[in-house]
């Protein structure tokens, strides 16, 4: 029955998409073309890969506000590797990205596993320590295109079949979360630990390691995606993506996962993320003021998550909810450790 | 706090010790900066620093905190009256909170004029601001219409946020020059929100929307580079061109890849040049300062003070390819 449900869901966001899409090309010929498509697809990417790894910390319950901040800092600390060190090859360059961006998803999941700070304090925390981090490791100062290797900035640029690496990035990012989510104990561990704690824990597992992970995974998409972004832009400072942890968000909740945790699927953050990837394409060609926009993209936010909240509360999980709260589960976590 | 007043004091001491004995009669500035290591202020410095080989007679001393607080530019100000220099020159962190020692050191004979960022009407003789509002709104439609064959053609504004001040100034400025123009059409202005991703989107919408357009203008440092990044990769550069204001070591990737051909900002070296000018005709008494005269900054030309003794020193200088990797080194 669930599974139906999620299905429709999918399909109804979908269909609302390729509906915008198709409203849109009626304003703005040319729209709807497979090559300014398969552009918004690409102008998405970055979104996308961020929303699947928030998705993963907000199914264990969590969130990671600190997205933005970790993908500023990273893309800032591997564009100044670049131009202290040309030397340095790309694909270890990346590896890099992806080191720095786990070790600060780890401490958020240090934080949260160890410490006990709640999630959405914690990221708060480290949303300005990181950035202050990006401020302390460059000065303030930007790096620029010219400091910067042409590999470095022009690799994601590659078109292959009318997609650039950019894209493609995204779409092998889906396809291995997706398995991992589906089909691997960690996965399947992510969406106890959410849906039911308590429950979780008597299956064997550990809730707080793995909201660990989760953040790590998070961090670590974060990371790279400090990477796309500086090559995508061409330019590193303090203030890159200022905000944009809000839009992961979104996408996360336009998508249907739920802000409670243990509900969700990889195709809905993956659509949520394209759902907003569209509008913010469309609302500059189909020339509506700039006054507008802003509230019209709020608008947006707010209906899905309206029709959100009323699938969720279809579905009766009170007393689930209210089983995790009791003081049980605490209990036995102190007798499990 | 204490010890770095102390040891400001002292440095400030010796280097008054060291430059001092050379001549009785050398005119000592203090050129005091936001803060020190900065490109921008270095580059300021140069200026002075010209100036004062022109002048003949006259040290300066370039100084400032090192983080870019008012309690240090404070303490730094002290310490330069205690060393009795004749003239200070202030790009200010907090337009009030330097006025106590600024009014201190006007009490004492010293004369103080601001530069770059404004003192308190209280705490200075004169502000001389890089530029008018007037002046680079001008600059970026001679920009745009440079770009464009004969100087006819439609050109769009690529701004920061929809209530930034300076941007909507300029962006009224430039509507109001227009007329001065003829066959240079503005057809829209869009709001990257100083965000590079969406002065990306909106510089790529504009591509597509507006086909006629070929000069975007952007007088924001992140939207100029944003545009240009998204003509490279729209493959329309020698088609679309972007032109605005930026900082020249931003910039560089972008005149060279040629999807500007030029852009402005004010000139660091020259606003150093003609502060230091400045200070040393205040203090032999060629001038006064005062609403409405003008002070000679040679080969600034003459300056005029406007109401509430603010100065605008020139037109926005304009890079290109000749001199934007010369630039880029400095700022």
């Amino acid at each position: 029955m669930m599974s139906r449900i999620l299905k429709y869901r999918e399909l109804l966001l979908g269909a609302i998409i390729l509906a915008l899409i198709a409203a849109f090309s009626l304003r703005a010929p040319g729209f709807a073309t497979p090559r300014n498509l398969a552009g918004i697809f690409n102008d998405t990417s970055i979104l996308i890969i961020l929303a699947l790894g928030q998705m993963a910390v907000i199914l264990t319950k969590s969130i990671d506000l600190s997205v933005a901040a970790n993908l500023a800092f990273t893309g800032m600390a591997v564009a100044m590797l670049n131009a202290a060190y040309p030397g340095i090859p790309l694909p270890l360059l990346i590896g890099a990205a992806m080191a720095i961006g786990a070790v600060l998803g780890a401490v958020n999941g240090f934080m949260v596993w160890i410490i006990g700070i709640p999630p959405i304090v914690a990221t708060l925390g480290t949303l300005t320590i990181y950035r202050g981090l990006a401020f302390v490791l460059s000065g303030g100062a930007w790096v620029n295109q010219t400091q910067m290797t042409s590999a470095f900035l022009d690799t994601p640029r590659i078109p292959l079949l009318g997609l650039p690496l950019n894209g493609w990035t995204a779409l092998l990012v889906i396809a291995v979360i997706a398995v991992v989510f589906m089909r691997t104990g960690f996965g399947r561990a992510l969406y106890a630990s959410g849906g039911n704690p308590t429950a979780a824990l008597y299956a064997g597992i550990d809730v707080g390691r793995t909201r660990f992970f989760a953040f790590v995974l998070s961090g670590t998409l974060a990371g790279l995606c400090g990477y796309l972004w500086v090559a995508r832009y061409a330019v590193a400072y303090v203030d890159i993506a200022a905000g944009f942890e809000l839009d992961t968000v979104a996408a996360c909740v336009i998508g249907g996962i739920s802000t409670l945790g243990g509900i969700g699927s990889v195709a809905g953050a993956v659509l949520g993320a394209l759902f907003l990837g569209v509008i913010k394409n469309a609302l500059p060609v189909i020339d509506i003021s700039p006054f507008w926009q802003m509230a019209i993209s709020g608008l947006v936010i707010i209906i899905a998550v309206l029709f959100n909240a009323r699938q969720e509360r279809r579905k009766g999980r009170l007393i689930l909810r209210d089983a995790a709260r009791s003081p049980a589960p605490a209990a036995a976590e102190g007798a499990a450790a | 706090m204490k010890l770095f007043a102390r040891l400001a004091l002292g440095t400030a001491l010796g280097l008054a010790l060291v430059t001092g004995a050379a001549s009785a009669e050398t005119v000592k500035i203090g050129l005091v900066v936001k803060s020190l290591g900065n490109g921008f202020f270095e580059a300021a410095n140069k200026g002075a620093q010209e100036a004062a080989k022109e002048l003949g007679d006259v040290e300066v001393i370039y100084t400032g905190p090192t983080s870019t607080t008012a309690e240090g530019q404070i303490e730094v100000i002290n310490a330069l009256i205690a060393q009795k220099v004749d003239a200070i020159a202030v790009s200010a962190n907090d337009p009030d909170a330097v006025v106590p020692a600024l009014k201190k050191a006007m009490q004492r004979g010293i004369k103080v004029i601001s530069w770059d960022s404004a003192v308190g009407k209280d705490g200075r003789i004169l502000h001389l601001n890089p530029s008018s509002n007037e002046l680079i709104g001008n600059m970026c439609l001679k920009l745009a219409a440079a770009h464009l064959p004969d100087g006819k053609g439609d050109f769009a504004i690529l701004s920061a946020t929809t209530t930034s001040t300076n941007q909507n100034t300029w962006i009224a400025e430039m509507k109001k020059q227009l007329p001065k123009y003829p066959g240079l059409n503005l057809v829209t202005t869009v709001y990257g929100d100083d965000l590079a991703d969406k002065s990306y989107r909106e510089a790529q919408g504009l591509l597509s929307t507006h086909p006629n357009v070929k000069v975007i203008v952007a007088p924001t440092t992140v939207g100029v580079l944003a545009a240009s990044q998204a003509v490279k990769d729209a493959g329309k550069i020698g088609e679309v061109f972007v032109t605005g204001l930026g900082l020249p070591s931003e910039m560089a990737g972008a005149v060279h890849s040629g999807a500007t051909k030029e852009f402005a900002i004010w000139n660091p070296i020259d606003l150093g040049y003609s502060a230091t000018q400045i200070a040393y005709r205040l203090v032999k008494k060629e001038s006064d300062g005062k609403p409405g005269s003008e002070i000679d900054a040679s080969r600034m030309g003459k300056i005029k003070i406007g109401a509430d003794g603010e100065a605008a020193m020139a037109d926005p200088f304009v890079y290109d390819k000749s001199n934007v990797d010369e630039f880029a080194k400095i700022f």
